[in-house]
């Protein structure tokens, strides 16, 4: 009689690669963005109407918002992306998904990698998204846009990995939201500071490949360390709770 | 000495009250926080020798219930 | 070598230690400082360009200095928090950050009062004052996390993990606020930066930022105690240290 193994008893295979893992995380977080459409929309309306304000508030003159708008439209951005991230990982921390996470064999950071570019791709991306229509509301010529697209589409995802550190740190504190503002808008500088000033240096005509390349190291740099201090972050803050 | 009189030091040409505001504030805030920093540290001082020397009076009483706590030393 | 180390770590040692040094760094601080500013004020020659408004040097630079280094001293021991665990580091990091705040507001205010009579207004978004009020900014975030997280331990390690992404972006900020200051202004002349300063102006300016340097020194101590006797309160050294202290 041949032998055959029993199903029931043979011992399932648990171990799942690192990159599968990642990826079950990242299609987890937008499947569960999308069944809260709201959440989505927020920081996008946000962005919107703090655009808005600025011609209502400053002047809707066409000289003032051609010089502003990069500067606007980055200023704006970078609040909605800092709006949206203390749902980074709170929704997790209630559920005690994340504790799952934490206590996952692969590494860490890896997982809150792919996390903070399912935040990236939920957020920033719609942003840049939205960039052309209203890079045209405040009067930007048709290659500023496209620079400050660019700008916004390197920088974005900087601001999600930076912001993930931040999260990280401030969950389950109360006060979170100015907290984790607090801490991160100075981290934020320089990529506001060169997310713009590369759109200025292309409507006076400059070459912009050097900075765009800067800015492409500013995103590799976070890429690399981010991750690794968010992971602490996220342990640090498990254990207090 | 780089002034002529103590009217040309104060004055220093017009920038003194510049340069002794900064001064002024310079002084006043460190001064402030040595002196918070001290009156601190001799807060906590009485604060937990209250806390020990109440903790301490059993011992003068008559024999009776006699609690020693252990403390392991934790240096 | 591991039990120096583990030495450095307790509490009461350096209790004993920094109670020993620190007339001396007062002392020495105070002196250094005050012969610095008493030298500068009234000794050093004037400046060809900026006339007497320059001797505020004496004590923006000593405080601009003070403020960045301190933030590096925190970065340092919250590397050491995080890797040996070792509890003085952490002491440290809550003791100074408010002095390293104070520095760097003095250096910013400072800063702003000399650009008065230099620029002709109070406030230029120069490089400098910029990336200070940035680095003041950092200061207020670590005292805010730490203040918000009521754990003794994971505060001090959120702490540390804050300043080490803060200490990491510092040369970021520096650069993007320096690349930004050339593209929005023409270059002008800057406060601090001499050709070639004489010896009168320099060592003054020496003394006064090594007198700073102690006083930074004794004040971090004063507060390191102050912290230890918090936290170490029901412990027996401290005990037996307060009752001492108190007859």
């Amino acid at each position: 009689m041949a032998t055959e193994p029993v199903i029931g008893l043979r011992s399932p295979d648990l171990s799942v690669g690192t990159v599968t893992a990642m990826k079950a995380v990242f299609v987890r977080d937008l499947k569960t963005a999308f069944r809260q459409p709201q959440d989505l929309l927020n920081p996008l309306l946000f962005f919107v109407m703090v655009v808005t304000l600025f011609p209502l508030g400053v002047s809707p003159e066409v000289s003032f918002l051609q010089q502003a708008g990069s500067g606007i439209l980055w200023v704006a951005a970078l609040l909605s992306v800092l709006l949206s991230l203390d749902h980074l990982y709170r929704h997790d921390f209630d559920d005690g998904t994340l504790e799952q996470l934490v206590l996952q064999p692969q590494p860490l950071f890896l997982l809150v990698l792919a996390k903070s570019l399912a935040h990236w791709v939920l957020t920033g991306l719609p942003l840049v998204l939205l960039t052309p229509v209203l890079g045209i509301m405040v009067h930007m010529e048709g290659n500023s846009v496209v620079v400050l697209c660019l700008t916004l589409l390197i920088g974005t995802p900087v601001l999600s990995l930076i912001g993930s550190i931040g999260a990280a740190l401030t969950l389950g504190l109360r006060s979170a939201g100015v907290l984790l503002s607090l801490l991160i808008i100075p981290l934020y500088i320089p990529v506001l500071i060169f997310g713009t000033g590369t759109v200025t240096a292309a409507a006076e005509g400059a070459p912009v490949e050097a900075q765009l390349a800067l800015m492409g190291a500013f995103l590799v740099l976070a890429l690399t360390l981010a991750p690794f201090a968010s992971a602490a972050a996220l342990r640090i803050s498990l254990s207090n709770s | 000495m780089a002034f002529d009189s103590l009217g040309a030091f104060i004055a220093m040409e017009g920038h003194g009250p510049y340069v002794w505001t900064c001064y002024f504030v310079f002084f006043l805030l460190m001064g402030a926080i040595s002196l918070w920093s001290l009156r601190q540290r001799r807060f906590v001082i009485e604060q937990q020798r209250r806390r020990t020397g109440s903790r301490a009076m059993p011992d003068n009483s008559p024999a009776g219930a006699n609690f020693t706590r252990i403390e392991p030393s934790q240096d | 070598m591991w039990q120096i180390f583990h030495k450095l770590g307790s509490p009461k040692w350096f209790f004993g230690i920094a109670s020993k040094l620190m007339p001396w760094l007062l002392w020495v601080g105070a002196a250094m400082l005050v012969a610095g500013i008493v030298w500068g004020l009234g000794f050093a020659p004037k400046d060809y360009l900026q006339g007497n408004s320059y001797r505020i040097i004496f004590i923006h630079v000593p405080a601009a200095f003070l403020a960045q280094s301190v933030y590096i001293m925190m970065a340092v021991a919250g590397l050491v928090t995080l890797v040996w665990r070792m509890k003085l580091a952490d002491v440290f990091v809550r003791a100074v950050a408010p002095v390293g705040a104070i520095l760097t507001f003095l250096a910013l205010f400072t800063g702003a009062v000399w650009g008065k009579p230099t620029w002709g207004t109070w406030w230029i978004w120069d490089a400098r004052l910029t990336s200070m009020l940035i680095l003041l900014f950092l200061y207020f975030g670590v005292m805010a996390l730490g203040a918000a997280i009521s754990d003794e331990k994971s505060s001090a390690r959120a702490v540390a993990v804050l300043v080490l992404v803060g200490v990491v972006n510092i040369p970021i900020i520096k650069y993007s606020v320096e690349w930004w200051n050339t593209l929005h202004q023409p270059a002008t002349f800057k406060l601090t930066e001499k050709p070639s300063m004489p010896a009168e102006m320099w060592v003054p300016l020496l003394l006064s930022v090594l007198g700073l340097y102690l006083i930074f020194g004794w004040l971090a101590c004063l507060r390191m105690q102050t912290e230890i006797l918090v936290r170490e309160g029901r412990t027996r050294w401290v005990k037996e240290l307060v009752q001492a202290r108190g007859n």
